[in-house]
């Protein structure tokens, strides 16, 4: 098992003939992705690695049958209307790879997702992996660097970062932990699926047993989660790394993704950090540092 | 991005909202000018970016031209939290009978825009929130449904406000959502909007923040209220160090080595990607180091554009070495950062294995990229090492030096 992809689990590119998503169509493929279909507008006929393209998804609909997901990797001023596109023909799972959207955009296409009942991931994230059953989006890059890094195994990840996603995960094989789904939910303000909303289907997942996340200062994202964990008296024990310390002194300046800023005391990594402990959520100083305690807190809930 | 008072207004003024006579100026002369124009008291307000001026005595009150003029003077020279005037805002000063607070900005959990009223405006609105909260309504509100003034009628009204006040706020309130929509805004503030003494309602001080995203989409109305292409608007202005790394980081579209933002300590960084960027910095910080700046690496970025970056840093006085270091990488090719980074120590004038105190990026095309430094006798590492014991390494040899 594993939560929200399987090894079935088909799905499309939009903006398949853009570089990025050549690259990430090919390293997906290889690693066992079903992609049934590709979209550029103008381009049908074409193909990707095998994989048709057409001018618009409700043709991929009408020709090959309706496909679960969506990986969005075209140009910022496109990706609002790359969303709803996908949303209004019937995809009920979209990984949103661009960057630099507003968030006015975002909070567009996440209202509309929850009048579709679908789900969106990221805006700017590196999607999905369920290690050796299927991966949507870039995350771990090329196939074989993908299998180095992640493992089959009882760990969920969510990262706000794409890359530290993989540097965990790769942390957590080098321990001998495998990894049941990681999920790269982007660095913006705000996203499609935060930690607390995935938790759900994580806590739902018999295979994941403790969960490893990546934090940064910036937004409430944290507050929600550890709130969460208390409310629904969560059977998974959670482990946080929380990066960007330094920003604490650093009020109103950007680092890193655009939801990393501190404008208030509740953004301060200290702040979260507070919050998550008080939750019963360990935090970790260092990436290291993750899977000692992952199998501390496992032993203690008898595992 | 931060807009100044003056912007604020003028923002608002283009969209009907009622404001007081007003101008800007820079100079003592000016200010009379205008205040002679307005005629009556006047406000000379600093146009500065940080909250703060009030207590600074960056806001002052003149009831003829000449005492105008006097405050500017006064007024101009004073630093507000670290930051000069940009120019004076003189005002026509108002009699007002009550004040009110409205704002309009993002609740990133619920991912709606989320309108804030209260009827106990001009003073700290997280005070009412605490001490009054039944002055304070929070209305979310969709960003897909056609915004109407329904929204500004649930707001003002959940707070006890009736008769004609509640009609004749409905559209300043509205229009604030409607502006903040329109624009890209993450933050449309009116406080305080002040009753007159004839019932009439007015825009004391105003506040808006554009998301950076969007300026794209805004070109025409950042034109037209005179705002740089340049200007970044964060808690502080851009250095030529950095506006140099943005400058360079722009020269290709491929991948990022910029982002730059100086420090005053002696250890360069190359360091990548967003997430792994913040997690070095500490990391180098937590080891005792002094990074000499923060930047990021990711996406792919050429070899041209990572030697760019590392003869910046290398120009840096202060700075003889550098450390090289990201998570474990996936899009970003390992040897194309290593080709990089060895190439701008080379033009810098200096010997790679010197300068380069670890070089510490796993992942993909690590074989190729790690041959290429041990030819050049550069100390690297791969994944069994991590970010924070190479920091560790890289602070070490600094002190060793």
């Amino acid at each position: 098992m594993s939560i929200l992809i399987r090894k079935d689990t088909t799905f499309i590119v939009q903006g398949i003939t853009g570089r990025e998503a050549v690259n990430l169509t090919r390293e997906n493929l290889d690693y066992g992705a079903k992609i049934v279909g590709g979209v550029t507008p103008g381009r049908a006929g074409r193909d990707v690695y095998g994989v048709p393209v057409f001018d618009c998804v409700r043709d991929v609909v009408e020709k090959v049958g309706q496909p679960e997901g969506s990986i969005i990797s075209v140009p910022p001023k496109f990706t609002v209307d790359a969303m709803i596109e996908a949303l209004e023909n019937g995809i009920k799972l979209i990984v949103v790879v661009t960057e630099n959207i507003p968030r006015g955009e975002v909070a567009q296409a996440v209202e509309l997702a929850n009048l579709r009942g679908a789900r969106i991931i990221g805006p700017n994230c590196l999607g999905i992996i369920s290690p050796d059953e299927a991966k949507m989006g870039g995350v771990g890059g090329p196939a074989a660097n993908t299998r180095q890094a992640y493992t089959k195994g009882p760990i969920g990840i969510m990262s706000r970062s794409g890359g530290m996603t993989t540097e965990i995960a790769s942390t957590l094989t080098a321990a001998g932990m495998g990894q049941s789904t990681c999920v790269s939910i982007g660095g913006d303000a705000i996203v499609g699926t935060s930690y607390a909303e995935l938790m759900p289907l994580f806590e739902a997942d018999p295979e994941t047993k403790a969960i490893a996340i990546y934090s940064e200062p910036g937004g409430r994202m944290e507050a929600e989660l550890a709130e969460w964990v208390k409310e629904n008296n969560s059977r998974l024990p959670i482990v946080a790394f929380m990066a960007g310390r330094f920003m604490d002194e650093m009020k109103g300046m950007r680092f890193g993704h655009a939801g990393t800023i501190v404008e208030g005391k509740e953004d301060t990594t200290a702040e979260k950090i507070a919050r998550m402990e008080a939750a019963g959520i360990s935090v970790a100083e260092r990436i290291e540092e993750i899977p000692a305690l992952l199998k501390k807190r496992l032993e203690e809930k008898g595992n | 991005m931060r807009f100044y008072e003056y912007e604020s207004k003028a923002l608002f003024a283009k969209h009907g909202l009622p404001l007081g006579d007003r101008a800007v100026v820079n100079s003592k002369e000016e200010a009379r000018a205008a205040a002679e124009k307005i005629g009556g008291p006047v406000v000379v307000k600093s146009q500065v970016l940080s909250g703060g001026r009030m207590k600074a005595g960056a806001v002052q009150f003149a009831d003829t031209p000449d005492e105008a003029a006097e405050k500017f003077e006064h007024v101009l020279p004073i630093v507000v939290k670290g930051e000069k005037a940009r120019s004076i805002l003189i005002e026509a000063k108002s009699k007002i009978v009550q004040e009110y607070f409205v704002s309009v900005t993002w609740d990133g959990r619920r991912k709606l825009p989320v309108l804030l009223f209260s009827d106990m405006g001009g003073i700290d609105i997280e005070e009412v929130a605490e001490s009054h909260p039944e002055h304070l309504s929070r209305t979310h509100f969709s960003t897909f449904l056609p915004l109407t003034p329904r929204l500004a009628k649930e707001a003002i009204g959940a707070t006890g406000v009736t008769g004609s006040d509640l009609n004749r706020l409905t559209p300043i309130v509205y229009e604030l959502a409607r502006l903040f929509l329109e624009y890209d805004l993450t933050l449309a503030e009116i406080n305080p909007v002040g009753k007159l003494e004839n019932g009439r309602f007015i825009v004391l001080d105003g506040h808006v923040d554009m998301e950076a995203e969007a300026r794209g989409k805004h070109e025409g109305l950042l034109k037209e209220l005179g705002i740089g292409e340049d200007e970044t608007r964060q808690a502080r202005p851009p250095t030529p160090f950095e506006l140099e790394g943005a400058r360079l980081n722009a020269v290709d579209h491929r991948g990022v080595a910029g982002n730059v933002v100086e420090f005053d300590g002696d250890l360069g960084l190359i360091i990548g990607a967003g997430g792994g960027s913040l997690t070095l910095f500490d990391a180098v910080r937590k080891h005792g180091g002094k990074p000499a700046n923060y930047c990021e690496i990711g996406g792919n970025p050429s070899v041209n554009k990572v030697r760019n970056l590392t003869k910046l840093i290398l120009s840096k006085p202060g700075v003889e070495k550098i450390a090289v270091m990201m998570n474990v990488v996936s899009n970003t090719r390992v040897d194309i950062v290593a080709r990089g980074v060895i190439k701008g120590c080379v033009e810098a004038g200096k010997e790679p294995s010197e300068v380069i105190t670890i070089f510490r990026i796993p992942g993909s095309w690590e074989d190729e990229g790690f041959k290429i430094l041990a030819k050049h006798g550069v100390e690297y590492c791969d994944r069994s090492v991590s970010m924070y014991e190479a920091a560790g390494r890289a602070v070490a040899k600094l002190g060793a030096s």
